[in-house]
């Protein structure tokens, strides 16, 4: 065989309409309540689209509904996080890929800023010490005379 | 060999942050399928995980669930999880041979008896005292046997080690069985495909990790968060199955607009698995995804249950009269007939065995 072509097979690419789970109607009333016990409690919720059957065309139905706010954030590691806030102040999509940009998982979380973006308590102490060291080295330094 | 860091200390050495671990974490969650308000848990856990020595047998097989558990590119959540077992002893994979290969086992055993997993791939043959499939001149029989005495606990990868899959397909000439049919006083896991789901594999290797004990079990001894429900219902074309909107050959109408395939045998409805959740390839798509209806192939004796290609309702798997009401029956089926199904397959099962 010399070449793909040959195969008679025919590829349709692009999102069809067709694969849709009705899966989007159910879920933007759960982030509804989700949203409400965030306002009236503070409680909040993670939702893992992995674990559901969703289809692409799914995911962009409720990328549409759902808009772009605001805050837009990329965290770097372990390879790319994508953090998106929705129109919808409070819900996020937080997309996590590989270092080869492969998907790992999407979550929706109805917070008032995902966790990720808050730096973790354990690093303020390297963080301190680490900035004390470059501090130091910077004043140690010799200083160049200006002509 | 076995040493005493942590994964999370695993994980700093080769510079992930600890953000990066979260992550690590909240991709682990979804691949064992526990709920994100788990991930914290999960954390608190890993951080404390040490390495388990692990000692992987391959019987009567094809190579197929190593080849799984090995095709993911790295650096991927399964790369990690699995690079963190001490994988003691394991034919394919390791660089010793031969005598040194054996010792290694002997010596992983001694040193860590009563504490190690041991991991199975591949049924083993009882005909004929067990001589139809031997390792350094031992039989797989007496391999199993001596292991299994010293284990923790064995995880049986693979239709073949879980219920003697092709092997032990009509007429079985060797006799092959699965694992449990040998051990009976150890706790087994049964993690059955053609070949299983690598982040299956891997799920079941990361509970154990985190938790320090195996995840629930169903009856057939397969891990409920990835064995408690049917292809059918996490697949993304029950819509069309509920419309009864079927392709009736491979190149309708139907089957370009991606209906439901159960006229062509899909075999989604009587499967539990993960396939249409953790899908293949780096989550690329799953057979269904690809046109091709579900074989069946983590279920017990999928290989003699009449043609992959014949209905669901024409075939051994359940009586067609249940099944042909199923397919009119449409939304009011669900997780119900589904169990029932699987009654009818275990029912069916022990039939053929008897
Ligand atoms: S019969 Fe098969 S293709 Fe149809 S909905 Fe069920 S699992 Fe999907």
């Amino acid at each position: 065989m010399d070449n793909l072509e040959s195969i008679a097979v025919r590829v349709e690419d692009g999102l069809d309409e067709s694969l849709r789970t009705d899966n989007v109607w159910p879920l933007l009333r759960q982030i509804e309540q989700a949203l409400q016990s965030l306002q009236e409690s503070g409680s909040e919720t993670v939702i893992d689209l992995g674990a559901m059957p969703f289809s692409a065309q799914d995911e962009q139905d409720l990328r549409e509904r759902l808009g772009r706010g605001e805050v837009n954030a990329t965290v770097e590691a372990f390879g790319p996080t994508l953090v998106q806030e929705t129109a919808f102040a409070g819900v996020w999509l937080v997309e996590y890929l590989d270092a080869e940009q492969r998907r790992l998982t999407l979550h929706l979380q109805i917070a008032r800023i995902p966790d990720l973006l808050i730096t973790p308590a354990d690093d303020l102490a390297d963080s301190l010490a680490s900035l004390r060291r470059a501090n130091r080295d910077f004043s140690a330094a010799p200083t160049e005379d200006v002509q | 060999m076995t040493d005493n860091k942590t994964l999370a200390e695993r994980l700093r050495e080769r510079g992930v942050s600890r953000r990066g671990f979260m992550k690590f974490c909240a991709a682990t969650a979804s691949m064992m399928a526990l709920p994100p308000l788990m991930i914290p848990r999960i954390a608190a856990a890993l951080e404390q995980a040490r390495r388990p020595s692990v000692i992987w047998l391959s019987f009567q097989e094809c190579t197929g669930c190593t080849e799984s558990l090995t095709r993911s590119h790295a650096p991927t959540i399964e790369g990690l999880i699995f690079d963190h077992i001490s994988l003691d002893y394991h034919h394919t994979l390791q660089a010793a041979a031969g005598d040194a290969a054996e010792h290694a086992r002997e010596a992983a055993m001694q040193e860590n008896e009563g504490e190690y997993l041991l991991v199975v791939d591949g049924s083993i043959p009882l005909k004929d005292d067990g001589i139809y499939s031997t390792i350094a001149g031992i039989t797989n029989l007496s391999m199993l046997e001596d292991v299994a005495a010293g284990a923790a606990a064995i995880i049986s990868v693979g239709t073949c080690a879980a219920f003697g899959g092709i092997p032990h397909a009509n007429p079985n000439p060797t006799g092959a069985v699965g694992v449990s049919e040998i051990i009976t006083d150890k706790p087994i896991v049964n993690v059955p495909g053609c070949p299983p789901i690598p982040t299956v594999i891997t799920g079941v290797l990361a509970h154990y990790l985190t938790f320090g004990r195996l995840p629930e079990l169903d009856s057939l001894n397969r891990p409920m968060v990835f064995f408690g429900q049917t292809i059918h219902d996490r697949c993304y074309r029950r819509p069309f199955y509920e419309r009864g909107q079927f392709a009736d050959t491979f190149d309708d109408e139907g089957a370009r607009k991606g209906w439901c395939l159960f006229k062509l045998g899909c075999k989604g409805p009587t499967t539990y698995n993960a396939c249409a959740t953790a899908k293949w390839n780096d989550s690329v798509s799953f057979p269904i995804q690809a046109g091709h209806g579900c074989i069946g192939c983590s279920e017990p004796n999928f290989w003699d249950k009449g043609a992959f290609y014949e209905p669901l309702s024409a075939g051994r798997w359940g009586t067609p009269a249940a099944l042909g009401a199923a397919v009119v029956a449409g939304a009011a089926i669900g997780l119900g007939s589904a169990a029932l199904a699987r009654k009818r397959q275990a029912e069916a099962s022990e039939e053929k065995d008897i």
